[in-house]
C-alpha cells in the first residue's frame, strides 16, 4: 500500500473526501518521516509539529462537519513545506542566514496567507542557500540539504529543502523561489514538477526580497494538477506588490488533458551546444520523441543571445540584491551585518560594484540592454512555436562539495535556467528520466502568462511517461 | 604610460583597494585574508562578465520592467499597519519604545 505522505494532493483531496483517511494520520504521517530522515537530510530549518497537528485536527473536524469544506478549502488539512524566505507570522524566518537567526515575522506573506486561507497546514520552513544565492543548498548558515535520491550529492538550489523534503514524501507540496532556476533547477535533481510563473503572476509581497526586478515565486508538487491547483490560489492581484497585474486567474486545471495535437514545439539549439552532458542531452532527446509521438510538431529554432544571459544575470542579480540586503542593519529585527556569509558577501560587493559611480552604464545598463536583445529572442520564437522544450542543467546532479571553492563555476549551473528569468516568461520543470539513480528534468517553457499552456503539455508529457512515480529509497 | 585596451578601459582591473572600497560602501568589515579571497574570486566572475562587450547595445532600450507594467497607483487610503509594540518587537535595543540606534554623528 502506498503511504499516505507520498499520495499527491488530488489524490489526499479524494481520500480525506470519502473518509478514507484523515488529515491526523497524513500529518503524523509526514511528521514521522521528518523525525526518521530530517538529520540526514536537513530539508528544514523549523518544524511546526504542535500547530501542525492541532491545525490538522481541526481539519478532520470541519471536513466531518461541513462535507462541502474541500471545495471551498482545496488545501483543507494538506501538509506543505514553506520556503524559508516566506514571512510566516509567529514562525521564525531566517532566509537561510545567520543574520535573521531570531527574526520572528510580525506578517504573512500574500501567498502563506493564501494557502492557509484554503486550508493548507505549514509543516515547517525549509532549508535554502542563505538567502535564495545558490544553485546546490551548501551556502545556507544552517548546513547542506541533501538529495533524498543520494546523500552524497546536492539536491540543487536555492530552494535546497522544500524540493528534498517533498521527494523524502515529508509534506505533499512546497513553495520556492526562482530568480534564475531556484526552483526548477532542485526539482530536475529532485524528480518533481516545479513551476517558475510569470513575473509578477504571483505576489512577492512578504517574500525576502532577493532581485526584485527577476523574482519569482512558486512551487514543487507531485503532478501537474497540484501545481495547478496551488497557481490558482497563488495566482492574481495583490495590493501590496505593484508588479502583479489585474489579470484574470483561469482555471489552471482545465486544460490538462487537452493533449498536444498540433502544437508546435520550440527547440533551441543554444541551449543543446558546448557543455551539456551526453547523457542529459539523450534524455532530453528522449522526451523531444515522446513530445513528437503524442502529435506534436518540434520545430528547430534558435535564441542567439542565450549565451550573453548567465553574465548579463550575474550584473543585474548581484546589483538588486546589494541593494535588498542593504536594509539589514540589525537595528530593528536581526543580527548586525557580520553576520552575512561568503556568498552575500560576494554578491553584495559585486553589485555595489557594478552599480558604483563611473560603471553603471558599463554594466547594470549594459545587462538591461542585453535583456532587452534576450527577451526579444523569446518574443521571436513564440511567434513560431507555442512552447519551448529544454533542458533544465547542463549535467545530472553534482556532488556536495563539488562546486563551492569556485563561485563561477557554481554559478554555471544555471546557464540554462537564467534566460527565461531575464525574460520573465515561465517555465514547467518535469521529471525526464535518471543518470546513475539520479533524477534528471526538462523544462517547458511559454510566453509571459500561458501557465495554462504549459500545464496541458506538461500534463500530456506526464501522462505518456512514469518518472515521476518513482520515490527514492530512504 | 601604456595605452589602456578597450576591454581595460570597460572592465578595469579589480585591484585589492577597490575591493576595500566596495567593502565599505556597502558597510561590510573584512579580514585581509577575505579581501585577497574575494579580489581574486570576483576578478573571475568579472571576467566572465566582460563577455557581454561582444553584444552591441548602442541602440537597444532597457527592460527594467519586464511585463510592461506602468504608473501603478493605488487609491491613497490609509491601510492598518504594524501598531507600535509589534514594529518594535525584533529589535535587541529599545528607548521609552522607540529603536536604539548607534551614534550617528560624533
Amino acid at each position: 500500500m502506498i503511504e499516505l505522505n507520498q499520495l499527491t494532493i488530488k489524490e489526499t483531496r479524494e481520500g480525506l473526501a470519502r473518509k478514507k483517511f484523515s488529515s491526523l494520520e497524513l500529518t503524523k504521517d509526514c511528521l514521522a518521516q521528518i523525525k526518521k530522515h530530517n538529520k540526514k537530510i536537513n530539508a528544514f530549518i523549523t518544524v511546526c509539529e504542535k500547530e501542525a497537528l492541532e491545525e490538522a485536527k481541526a481539519a478532520d473536524k470541519t471536513i466531518s462537519s461541513q462535507s462541502s469544506a474541500l471545495s471551498h478549502q482545496p488545501l483543507l488539512g494538506i501538509p506543505i513545506g514553506v520556503k524559508d524566505l516566506y514571512l510566516t507570522k509567529g514562525i521564525k524566518t531566517t532566509a537561510g542566514s545567520k543574520v535573521l537567526d531570531d527574526y520572528l515575522p510580525q506578517y504573512s506573506a500574500t501567498v502563506v496567507e493564501r494557502l492557509e486561507r484554503a486550508g493548507a497546514i505549514i509543516i515547517g520552513k525549509t532549508n535554502l542557500d542563505a538567502w535564495a544565492h545558490g544553485s546546490s543548498g551548501e551556502n545556507s548558515d544552517y548546513g547542506a540539504t541533501r538529495n533524498p535520491w543520494n546523500l552524497d550529492y546536492v539536491p540543487g538550489g536555492s530552494s535546497s529543502g522544500s524540493a528534498a523534503a517533498l521527494a523524502a514524501s515529508m509534506c505533499l507540496a512546497a513553495t520556492g523561489t526562482d530568480t534564475g532556476g531556484s526552483i526548477r533547477l532542485p526539482a530536475s535533481f529532485c524528480n518533481l514538477v516545479g513551476l517558475k510563473p510569470t513575473y509578477g503572476r504571483v505576489s512577492r509581497y512578504g517574500v525576502v526580497a532577493m532581485a526584485s526586478s527577476i523574482d519569482s515565486i512558486g512551487h514543487f508538487s507531485r503532478s501537474v494538477f497540484d501545481a495547478a491547483l496551488i497557481l490558482n490560489l497563488t495566482a492574481g492581484y495583490d495590493p501590496h506588490d505593484a508588479t502583479t497585474p489585474k489579470k484574470e486567474v483561469p482555471d489552471y486545471t482545465k486544460e490538462i488533458g487537452e493533449g498536444v495535437k498540433g502544437l508546435k514545439i520550440g527547440i533551441p539549439s543554444e541551449f543543446f551546444g558546448e557543455g551539456l552532458d551526453d547523457k542529459v542531452k539523450e534524455i532530453v532527446e528522449g522526451a523531444i520523441k515522446k513530445m513528437e509521438e503524442l502529435g506534436a510538431r518540434i520545430i528547430k529554432i534558435s535564441l542567439p543571445h542565450t549565451q550573453y544571459a548567465l553574465a548579463a544575470y550575474y550584473i543585474i542579480q548581484p546589483s538588486e540584491v546589494s541593494s535588498n540586503l542593504a536594509r539589514y542593519d540589525g537595528i530593528r529585527y536581526g543580527f548586525p551585518r557580520e553576520k552575512f556569509a561568503d556568498e552575500a558577501k560576494r554578491r553584495i560587493m559585486l553589485g555595489t560594484f557594478a552599480l558604483s559611480t563611473g560603471y553603471y552604464e558599463a554594466y547594470y545598463l549594459k545587462a538591461m540592454k542585453v535583456r532587452t536583445l534576450i527577451k526579444k529572442d523569446f518574443d521571436k520564437a513564440f511567434s513560431k512555436v507555442g512552447v519551448i522544450l529544454a533542458p533544465v542543467s547542463p549535467t545530472p546532479p553534482f556532488k556536495l562539495g563539488e562546486k563551492v571553492e569556485d563561485p563561477l563555476k557554481m554559478y554555471l549551473s544555471d546557464v540554462l535556467a537564467v534566460p527565461a528569468n531575464l525574460a520573465g516568461i515561465p517555465g514547467l520543470t518535469m521529471p525526464a528520466g535518471f543518470i546513475n539513480g539520479l533524477p534528471i528534468g526538462i523544462q517547458f517553457l511559454g510566453p509571459q502568462f500561458s501557465e495554462e499552456l504549459l500545464f496541458q503539455v506538461g500534463g500530456a508529457y506526464e501522462q505518456a511517461t512514469d518518472w515521476q512515480q518513482r520515490r527514492p529509497k530512504l | 604610460m601604456r595605452k589602456k585596451t578597450k576591454t581595460e578601459r570597460r572592465n578595469p582591473k579589480l585591484t585589492k583597494a577597490t575591493v576595500a572600497h566596495v567593502a565599505s560602501l556597502a558597510n561590510l568589515k573584512l579580514t585581509s585574508q577575505e579581501k585577497a579571497k574575494f579580489q581574486k574570486q570576483l576578478s573571475a566572475i568579472l571576467e566572465y562578465i566582460a563577455l557581454l562587450n561582444e553584444v552591441k547595445t548602442d541602440k537597444v532600450e532597457s527592460t527594467s520592467q519586464v511585463t510592461g507594467q506602468e504608473n501603478v497607483f493605488r487609491k491613497d487610503l490609509v491601510e492598518k499597519g504594524l501598531i507600535q509594540d509589534e514594529a518594535l518587537s525584533g529589535t535587541k535595543e529599545k528607548h521609552q519604545g522607540r529603536f536604539k540606534i548607534k551614534a550617528i554623528f560624533e
